[in-house]
């Protein structure tokens, strides 16, 4: 699995989602930001309120309005911390 | 003698209605127990994550902010206590209340003023009682607290902490009457049988720092913001976790502590249960043997009195 990234949606009261993605869109207070596979170790506080869309493989997206929030990536992939993070109606795309 | 047997037999109805009562708590809190240990699970992911971004941020920014240094001079210490709404819990309240009066002597006598904060009914009854001042109070979700009460609470203590005492005039507005330190009292869900009340320091903050392992590449984060700007943000969202695994656990505390009270009361009601009905048993049958032996008699007496004519 070189090629996916493996992403955490973690919000306080429950892990909301993990899984294997190819990408993770999300908005930090500097900008957007893409993460790919491999991406650097970075931190991200995430603006408010935010959204994240997490690309599965087969093209699916799955969209999660966050609270809260903010990332980090690391060696072992991505995970995104939040206060409260809710599944949001996927966009059609 | 039939006067006595009423008596018992009213006791009887009263243990056994108490016993039901005792029951019932029991079960509800034993069900209790087990969603509460859930939501500890549930909440522990991001307790992992966020102490370990932490430890990254920590060791890279610059330690300046006002939640991780260590005042100088401490005048006055703020002390959160994590009581019941509820009582019929054993010792729970009791343990937690004497464990945070043990932290308050201790911090009045290295010459502190004390702020006392307080979650849950029966520890501000304490308070109350005793015409003690309260700083600030919260109640009504002891059992089954979410992460929005913990951030009421958490920002109240927050903006207190900032504020500070005004002891030295270095951090926060003037005139406002803040604390210098935080404690925390909670209880501590060992296991099913033990709990314990514990006090904890919550602020300043003391962050682990990432130990550089020589196997292990250090991963040098980018930010974004700055790493200090990163830090503003993201402590009082760790405060507020520590706040909530302390709320969750002293609820799981509270219902382990709940369940073994009932369950002894509910014991100790079958115990009273058993020997008023042997009591019972025994003075209605001395009831019956007397009515016998006075007809026997009363008999005896007429027969006699008969015989005689």
């Amino acid at each position: 699995m070189a090629n996916q990234l493996h992403v955490e949606v973690v919000a306080v009261e429950e892990k909301v989602w993990s899984g294997e993605a190819e990408m993770l869109v999300a908005r930090t207070t500097e900008g957007e930001i893409g993460v790919l596979p491999g991406h650097s170790p970075l931190l991200g506080l995430l603006t408010e309120p935010s959204q994240v869309r997490v690309k599965l493989a087969g093209g699916e997206q799955l969209t999660y309005d966050v609270a809260g929030g903010f990332l980090s990536i690391d060696a072992n992939g991505v995970t995104v911390l939040a206060e409260s993070a809710t599944a949001a109606t996927p966009e059609s795309h | 003698m039939a006067g006595q047997v009423q008596a018992l037999r009213r006791r009887i109805r009263t243990v056994k209605s108490t016993k039901k009562i005792a029951k019932a708590q029991e079960l509800v809190a034993t069900s209790r127990i087990a969603k509460a240990q859930e939501r500890v699970n549930a909440s522990r992911p991001y307790a992992e994550a966020i102490t370990k971004v932490l430890g990254a941020l920590a060791t890279n920014a610059s330690v300046d902010n006002p939640l991780l240094v260590a005042r100088e001079r401490v005048q006055r210490a703020g002390v959160l206590l994590i009581t019941s709404d509820r009582g019929l819990a054993g010792a729970y309240n009791a343990n937690a209340i004497r464990t945070a009066e043990q932290l308050i002597a201790q911090l009045k006598s290295e010459g502190k003023e004390v702020a006392v904060y307080i979650v849950g009914r029966k520890g501000l009854g304490f308070y109350r009682f005793r015409n003690r001042p309260v700083a600030a109070s919260w109640t009504g979700f002891s059992e089954r607290p979410s992460f929005a009460d913990a951030k009421r609470i958490g920002d109240a203590l927050i903006e207190a902490f900032e504020a500070g005492s005004d002891a030295d005039g270095t951090f926060g507005p003037e005139n406002i009457e803040g604390v210098d330190e935080l404690h925390i009292v909670s209880t501590e869900f060992k296991s099913l049988m033990t709990q314990s009340a514990n006090a904890k320091p919550l602020a300043p903050v003391q962050v682990e720092k990432q130990e550089k392992k020589s196997s292990e590449l250090k991963a040098a984060y980018e930010f974004e913001p700055e790493a200090d700007e990163l830090l503003d943000a993201l402590l009082p969202k760790y405060l507020n976790t520590r706040l909530y695994a302390a709320l969750l656990d002293s609820a799981a505390s509270e219902s382990a502590s709940r369940r073994r009270a009932m369950k002894s009361a509910s014991d100790n009601a079958d115990d009273l249960l058993k020997r008023y009905t042997r009591e019972m048993n025994s003075a209605r049958q001395a009831a019956i043997t007397q009515e016998i032996s006075e007809i026997v008699g009363g008999a005896n007496a007429l027969a006699a009195a008969g015989s005689d004519v």
